[in-house]
C-alpha cells in the first residue's frame, strides 16, 4: 500500500521533470509542433461509429447483392445478359429515371419561389414557412400516400368536384404518372427548397439594385446575377431529388399503375414474386450504376460554375 | 454618348414645371443642378423618413450628406438612385425629370458600403457589366476597362475574383465599375465604412483625385464628419429627415445655424443661459452668474453660445480679469490628454456640464482637479438656440 503510494509520487514528480526538461531543450515552435503532432489523426476517431455501420448495413450488403448477381442460380453473367436483353428491363429503367427527372423538374419550378420567398420575408414568417416544408417530413409517408389515394381516386373529393362543378368526368388522377409525380413531388419537395434556400440567403441583397443601377431591367438582373449565384442550390436539390426519386417503391405502387412500373417494383417482382435472387439483384447494381454515371457527368458539367472557390476557370 | 435632350423634350419639360406654377427663377434653378430635390418627402406609413427637404447639387460638384444613423441621408440618396421611390417632391438630374423612372433608366453610377460586386465574375467582366447592359461592342470595351482599372490603379487585377482581393482593392474595382461608363452622377453610400482607418484616408484622397479627373457631380453618404469635412466641397447636414444646413466645410464648422449642426461638427462647448441684455449686435447672456457676451442677437427664450476647443484657452485662477474682448469663466479641470499634435482639456463648467479646450503646448495645460479660468474671445463665441440636442456630438 505504502510502497504503491510511494511509486505513484515518485512517477508524478517524474512527469514533471521530464516535461520540464523537453520544454526547456526544445524552444520555440519545435514544442509546438510536438505537442499538436499526435493529436492530427486523434479526431478520425469519430468515424469509427459511422464506418461500422456503413460497413455492416451498407458495404457488406451491397458485396452480397453483387455477389448474388453474379452467382446466382450459377457463376456467370447469365443475370446481366438477361437484364439487357429484355426489353422490358429496359422500358422500366427509362421510365424510372423519365418519372424521376419530371418530379425533379417540378419539385425545382415549385421550390424555387418558395424559397426565394423565404428570403424576403420577416422572420416569423420565414419560420412558418420553414415549417410547412418541414412538416410533412414529420409525417409518414405511408399515410400520406394513402391520403392522396383516398383524394384522387376516381370516386375521390376532387374528381367530385370536377364532375359537379365542370361536368368533367372523373380523371385518371391515379393510376397514372400523374398521381405518381404529384404524390413524389410532394415528399421530395422539402430536399429541393432547403438547398436552395441556404444557397439564396446567401446571396448579397445589395447585388440586385446594384445591377439595376448599372442599367440590367430586372429580368436581365435575374439572370446574368441571381441564377447564377442560386447554382450550387439548384444543382444539390436537384441531384438529391434525382437520386431519391429513382429508388421511390410505396409511392409508384399505390399511386402508380400496375402496368407502369418503376424499378422498384420491378426489383420486387424478381424477388418477392418469382424467387429470381440473381435477377433482382443485377437490377440493383444496374441501377447504382447508372446513378454513379450521371452523377459523375452532373459533376463534371457542374464544375465550370463551381462558385466562390476563387478561380472557377 | 448620351442622348442629350431634345430641344422639344426640354420644353416640354418646362411646360410640366409652369403648371405646378413655379416661377421661372426657380425653373431656370431646377435645368441648372447638377441634382436638384424641390420639396422631396418619403414617408413609410406616417412617418416622414426623408421629410420636405430641398437641395440643389451643382454639376460637378462633391456633395457631403452627413447625419447619424436615421437621419434620412441614406434614403435620400437611395431616392436619387431609383431604389426608393418619393411620396411627394420632384427629382431633376441635370434638368431630367427622374422620379418615375426606374433605377436602370437613370444612368447614375453607384458605390455601395459593401461593395456589391458580383462575386460569380472577374473584375473585368464586373467593370464589363454596365458596358454589355448599354450594349457597347467588346473591343471597345476592353479599352474602357483597361482605362477604368488604370483609373483605380488596379492595372493588373482584371482576371480576379472579387473575393481574392482586399476590402480596399474591391472598393476601388467598384469605383471603376461604377465610373467606367461615364455617369454624369456617382453615389456613394459610406463607402469606406468598412475598412481601417489608414486605407479610408488613403481611399479618401483617391476619392478625391478622381472626382477632378471625371468631373461628374459626386454625392457622398457618411456619419463620418471628419470625412465630410476633408472630401467635401460642401456639405449637407442631416437631422431627423431635414436638413439642418448647408454649406462649405469652413461655413459649417465656423458659422454652424443650429446647436445641432455645431455639436455633430467637432468638438464643441456650449454654454446654455437666459438673455440679459442685447445691444450694438451684441447680446449679454446670464451663464450661472456670469455675464457672458456674444456677438449676433436671436429672438428666443431659450439661448446658448458654442465655442470651438482651440478658441479657449486655460488661465490660472486669479490671472485672468476680462478684458474688453474677452470672455471668462470658472471651471473645473476633468481630464487632461496628449494627443500628440496638442494637448485636450475636459472642463466642468458652473452648470455641471462638459466643456472641451485644446492647447497646442503643455504649458496651456492644468492639473485634472485643479480649478482654473476659462477665456475666449468675444467674436468666437456662436448665438444659437438652445434646442437642447444633447448627445448629438456622440453619434
Amino acid at each position: 500500500m505504502g510502497q504503491l503510494g510511494y511509486r505513484k509520487l515518485d512517477g508524478m514528480a517524474d512527469t514533471t521533470t521530464t516535461h520540464a526538461r523537453s520544454k526547456r531543450s526544445a524552444p520555440g515552435g519545435d514544442t509546438a509542433k510536438q505537442v499538436r503532432e499526435p493529436k492530427s489523426w486523434r479526431p478520425f476517431l469519430l468515424l469509427i461509429p459511422a464506418f461500422v455501420v456503413v460497413s455492416f448495413f451498407f458495404l457488406a450488403p451491397l458485396i452480397d447483392v453483387f455477389y448474388r448477381s453474379i452467382s446466382d442460380p450459377t457463376l456467370g453473367v447469365q443475370n446481366y445478359v438477361w437484364l439487357f436483353t429484355t426489353p422490358t428491363n429496359m422500358v422500366v429503367a427509362f421510365r424510372t429515371f423519365a418519372t424521376s427527372l419530371l418530379v425533379t423538374i417540378v419539385c425545382l419550378l415549385i421550390a424555387y419561389p418558395y424559397a426565394y420567398l423565404m428570403t424576403v420575408v420577416s422572420d416569423r414568417t420565414r419560420n412558418m414557412l420553414q415549417l410547412f416544408i418541414m412538416l410533412p417530413l414529420w409525417t409518414s409517408i405511408l399515410v400520406r400516400t394513402l391520403a392522396w389515394l383516398v383524394l384522387l381516386q376516381d370516386t375521390g373529393p376532387i374528381n367530385g368536384i370536377l364532375e359537379a362543378v365542370f361536368g368533367i368526368g372523373p380523371l385518371p388522377l391515379i393510376r397514372s404518372t400523374f398521381g405518381v409525380a404529384l404524390g413524389m413531388s410532394q415528399v421530395l419537395l422539402p430536399f429541393m427548397v432547403l438547398p436552395i434556400y441556404s444557397a439564396l440567403a446567401k446571396i448579397d441583397k445589395r447585388l440586385l439594385p446594384a445591377a439595376a443601377n448599372l442599367g440590367a431591367r430586372p429580368v436581365t438582373a435575374f439572370f446574368t446575377v441571381y441564377l447564377p449565384l442560386s447554382r450550387p442550390g439548384i444543382f444539390a436539390g436537384s441531384v438529391t431529388v434525382f437520386i431519391l426519386g429513382l429508388g421511390f417503391y410505396i409511392i409508384p405502387a399505390l399511386l402508380g399503375s400496375s402496368k407502369e412500373i418503376m424499378m422498384s417494383a420491378l426489383m420486387y417482382q424478381q424477388i418477392s414474386g418469382f424467387l429470381l435472387w440473381g435477377h433482382g439483384t443485377a437490377l440493383g447494381i444496374f441501377m447504382l450504376a447508372t446513378t454513379i454515371v450521371v452523377l459523375a457527368l452532373l459533376g463534371r458539367a457542374s464544375k465550370g460554375t463551381n462558385l466562390f472557390a476563387g478561380r472557377g476557370k | 454618348m448620351r442622348p442629350e435632350n431634345t430641344t422639344s423634350a426640354v420644353d416640354q419639360n418646362e411646360q410640366e414645371l409652369r403648371q405646378l406654377h413655379l416661377n421661372t427663377e426657380v425653373i431656370s434653378v431646377i435645368n441648372d443642378a447638377g441634382i436638384s430635390l424641390r420639396d422631396v418627402t418619403k414617408r413609410y406609413g406616417n412617418k416622414a423618413v426623408v421629410d420636405n427637404i430641398n437641395l440643389v447639387i451643382e454639376p460637378g460638384e462633391f456633395m457631403t450628406f452627413l447625419g447619424p444613423s436615421g437621419s434620412g441621408k441614406t434614403t435620400t440618396l437611395n431616392m436619387i438612385a431609383g431604389f426608393v421611390s418619393a411620396t411627394e417632391g420632384l427629382l431633376h438630374i441635370y434638368g431630367k425629370p427622374v422620379a418615375k423612372l426606374p433605377a436602370h433608366k437613370r444612368d447614375i453610377g453607384m458605390v455601395f458600403q459593401n461593395y456589391a460586386l458580383f462575386p460569380h465574375k472577374t473584375v473585368a467582366e464586373n467593370i464589363a457589366y454596365p458596358l454589355d447592359r448599354r450594349k457597347i461592342a467588346k473591343a471597345e470595351q476592353k479599352i474602357m476597362i483597361a482605362g477604368a482599372l488604370e483609373m483605380v490603379r488596379m492595372g493588373e487585377f482584371g482576371d480576379r475574383f472579387p473575393t481574392e482581393l482586399s476590402g480596399g482593392q474591391q472598393q476601388r474595382v467598384a469605383l471603376a465599375r461604377a465610373l467606367v461608363y461615364k455617369p454624369r452622377v456617382l453615389l456613394m453610400d459610406e463607402p469606406l465604412g468598412a475598412l481601417d482607418k489608414k486605407l479610408r484616408e488613403w481611399l479618401q484622397k483617391e476619392i478625391k483625385r478622381i472626382h477632378r479627373e471625371v468631373g461628374s457631380t459626386f454625392v457622398y453618404v457618411t456619419h463620418d464628419q471628419e470625412e465630410a469635412l476633408s472630401l467635401s466641397d460642401r456639405i449637407a447636414v442631416f437631422n431627423n429627415g431635414r436638413i439642418e444646413q448647408v454649406g462649405s466645410p469652413a461655413d459649417l464648422y465656423e458659422k454652424p445655424e443650429t446647436l445641432f449642426v455645431g455639436r455633430f461638427l467637432g468638438e464643441s462647448t456650449v454654454l446654455s443661459g437666459a438673455m440679459v441684455s442685447s445691444a450694438n449686435g451684441e447680446t449679454v447672456l446670464d451663464i450661472s452668474g456670469h455675464a457672458i457676451r456674444v456677438p449676433g442677437r436671436l429672438d428666443s427664450d431659450s439661448l446658448a453660445i458654442l465655442i470651438r476647443p482651440e478658441n479657449i484657452t486655460l488661465c490660472d485662477e486669479g490671472t485672468a480679469p476680462a478684458t474688453l474682448d474677452s470672455n471668462t469663466l470658472p471651471v473645473t479641470v476633468l481630464d487632461a490628454n496628449y494627443l500628440g499634435s496638442s494637448w485636450r482639456c475636459e472642463v466642468e463648467l458652473p452648470d455641471g456640464s462638459t466643456g472641451t479646450v485644446r492647447a497646442a503646448q503643455a504649458s496651456g495645460v492644468r492639473e485634472p482637479g485643479s480649478r482654473a479660468w476659462m477665456r475666449w474671445n468675444v467674436e468666437c463665441g456662436v448665438l444659437l438656440e438652445d434646442t437642447g440636442d444633447e448627445g448629438a456630438s456622440l453619434t
